[in-house]
């Protein structure tokens, strides 16, 4: 059998408590070969295994160089998210991976990189906002809108904060409902796109988050003159094998787990929004 | 092509013995519950003589009478699918030690050489899809260690059921000669017309030793392949992808989830149909756990579970889902649509939904 389709043990070396209900662990393959050996790209996914439990896929928030360990953000919504919140610090799990395709980083290069996100979505783009930061001299502005329903709902706020004071780098939040001491717009993330310098013929679009959103956001985007074909979104959808046999993540004909998760805006729209695809 | 020779029914029992004797374990149809199975089977007089099938939408029983023929039927409910995508199966155990370390292994099937005889010409077809899924891109393990040591003895089929469409998809009733079969068979009331359609069959039919068939014979099985073509009467729709491209909203829909039972068994007889979840079975004492796979559907709601939601929630959402997956997406994936005119769905369908006829419902009008 394939590496791909069998874990890996890896422990975890840290863990992070973001909210009451989303917590990053940072991984390390136990086997010091395999952990070398390992690469992946930003937008990538890997499963995790808990064991006795299951597999669940999560998104990588770490940067492909950091020798650290593979940081993943993970919201504890289902039976897997779950009882893997209960992991500490040198605990096991499975790790098989990387699967999908991630962010066009490469095509990037020389451009605005504008990150948009809504809700809890962020944790895909967080990885390109690392890379693109590590790597500064290689890409134009980096621009980031994030929409969330609720100011509370804002995870990592110190860490936005951060970004917004680095130079070339201009961070805009909206949250539906602002709240007190709410520093940030409030409304949906598209009235951002008014409030940002956008370079159309430069810039390359990464969205993750609600589908709704970023209909609105993409649409809102072409209006102002971003080409479709630079527009990247990332995708969900229930995910078991990882690698486009066990046909869950089917939508119409794509295999979001191997033809995405991350799609070109003219590659996905037509499934987009539709009830039951 | 090879030449075609001709095998007495009399001295069937040769082909088995020949078979066996290159190192294959025999598998034939046989009458298992009412219906024709493929199972072991090392004696050519236990093959179904006599034995036939009627099939319409929600219905099959078999009979028998006094036909000299062993293959005077058209299908049973199980294609090569089970053979080599098995229902269940595991795919890695891990095992625990008391420092909580975690050892995985992985788990690969022992398979023996196995000969499947009576394979009809739609199940070459969808065992051609089905290699497509399982053996392009991340090769999948498992179903490649099934897949190798296969010998397929393809039988054309003469006595199509009443829900047969096969001349319609153009996966039969006769097995193209390029197709993946070693040995093919036409069955007449006093024996086979068999060529080889590989170097293993060619090999198998020199052992044999048999006489050439004759123009007689060889016309008979012509007339034969044209005669079970043209009694088909169901269809798909012409431009089916395209059309159906177009009728995503269509009222047929939610007329159709009105008698869906969405039990599923649609997708268990297909012989394209490849969905399959993982689950986790741990063992009481704790200490070690197996990754499963099995069969899923569809039409089950966890299909499209995701974040404590699930995208498909209506059985007219599943049932679009799995219609329009077999015949207007299956092209994008695969080059060719996912439905190989086998007729399965509409008989083990337990209130008799036909395929052809929903899709001709959402097609009537033609492609916009």
């Amino acid at each position: 059998m394939s590496a791909l389709r069998q874990p890996h043990e890896a422990e975890v070396i840290e863990r992070v408590q973001e909210t009451p209900s989303i917590y990053t662990l940072r991984l390390r393959f136990t086997d010091p070969a395999v952990h070398s050996a390992y690469r992946f790209a930003p937008g990538q996914f890997n499963m995790l295994y808990l064991y006795g439990v299951g597999e669940v896929p999560i998104s990588i928030v770490s940067d492909p160089q950091d020798e650290f360990g593979l940081g993943h953000t993970i919201r504890a919504v289902g039976r897997v998210t779950g009882a893997m919140a209960r992991l500490k610090v040198g605990d096991r799990l499975g790790v098989r991976g990387p699967y999908g395709r991630g962010w066009p980083i490469a095509e990037a290069q020389g451009r605005d990189v504008v990150i948009v996100t809504g809700g809890l979505g962020c944790a895909p783009v967080v990885s390109v906002i690392h890379y693109v930061l590590k790597r500064r001299e290689h890409y134009g502005k980096l621009i980031i809108m994030q929409g969330v329903k609720h100011a509370d709902d804002l995870i990592w706020r110190e860490q936005y904060e951060a970004w917004s004071h680095l130079p070339n780098t201009q961070v805009l939040i909206a949250a539906d409902q602002g709240g007190a001491m709410w520093p940030w717009h409030v409304g949906h993330v598209p009235m951002l796109f008014d409030k940002v310098n956008l370079d159309t013929t430069n810039s390359r679009v990464m969205m993750c988050g609600p589908e709704g959103m970023m209909i609105a956001a993409g649409k809102g985007l072409l209006e102002q003159g971003i080409p479709a074909r630079d527009i990247h979104l990332s995708m969900e959808r229930n995910m078991q094998c990882a690698v486009g046999k066990c046909g869950h993540c089917q939508m119409g004909g794509q295999f979001v787990c191997k033809d995405g998760p991350v799609f070109s805006w003219p590659e996905i729209v037509a499934r987009l929004g539709i009830k039951g695809i | 092509m090879s030449p075609c020779h001709f095998l007495p029914h009399g001295e069937s029992q040769h082909l088995f013995d020949a078979l066996q004797r290159a190192g294959y374990q025999t598998l034939a149809p046989q009458v298992r519950d009412g219906a024709l199975l493929l199972a072991p089977l090392e004696q050519a007089s236990q093959l179904p003589w006599g034995v036939h099938d009627q099939q319409r939408a929600g219905h099959y029983r078999l009979n028998q009478d006094q036909s000299p023929r062993a293959f005077a039927w058209a299908n049973g409910p199980q294609a090569l699918k089970p053979q080599l995508f098995a229902p269940t199966e595991p795919l890695w155990r891990v095992e625990r030690d008391a420092s909580g370390k975690l050892n995985f292994q992985a788990c690969t099937p022992q398979v023996s050489k196995r000969a499947l005889i009576g394979v009809r010409p739609c199940d070459l077809a969808a065992l051609a899809i089905q290699d497509a899924h399982f053996l392009g891109g991340e090769r999948d393990g498992h179903y490649a260690a099934r897949r190798e040591g296969l010998l397929l003895v393809a039988v054309n089929c003469s006595h199509p059921a009443e829900t047969c469409f096969c001349a319609a998809t153009g996966d039969g009733p006769a097995a193209n000669e390029q197709g993946s079969h070693d040995l093919l068979l036409d069955e007449l009331d006093q024996g086979f017309v068999i060529r080889a359609g590989s170097a293993i069959g060619l090999a198998l039919l020199e052992e044999l030793a048999l006489a050439p068939a004759t123009e007689g014979q060889l016309a008979e099985a012509l007339a034969q392949q044209q005669r079970a073509a043209s009694v088909q009467q169901r269809t798909l729709p012409t431009a089916v992808s395209a059309t159906l491209q177009g009728r995503f909203d269509h009222p047929q829909w939610q007329q159709v989830a009105e008698r869906c039972l969405a039990c599923g068994n649609c997708t268990s007889v297909c012989p394209t149909c490849f969905c399959h979840s993982e689950t986790e079975a741990p063992a009481l004492d704790g200490a070690r756990s197996e990754h499963r796979r099995e069969w899923d559907s569809c039409f089950n709601s966890g299909h499209s579970y995701i974040h404590g939601n699930v995208v498909r929630h209506s059985g007219e959402q599943r049932y679009r889902q799995w219609l329009m997956h077999k015949l207007a997406w299956w092209p994008e994936q695969f080059g060719r649509i996912g439905c190989v005119g086998c007729g399965r769905c509409i008989s083990w369908c337990p209130v008799g939904i036909d395929i052809t006829a929903e899709a001709a419902a959402l097609c009537q009008g033609g492609e916009e």
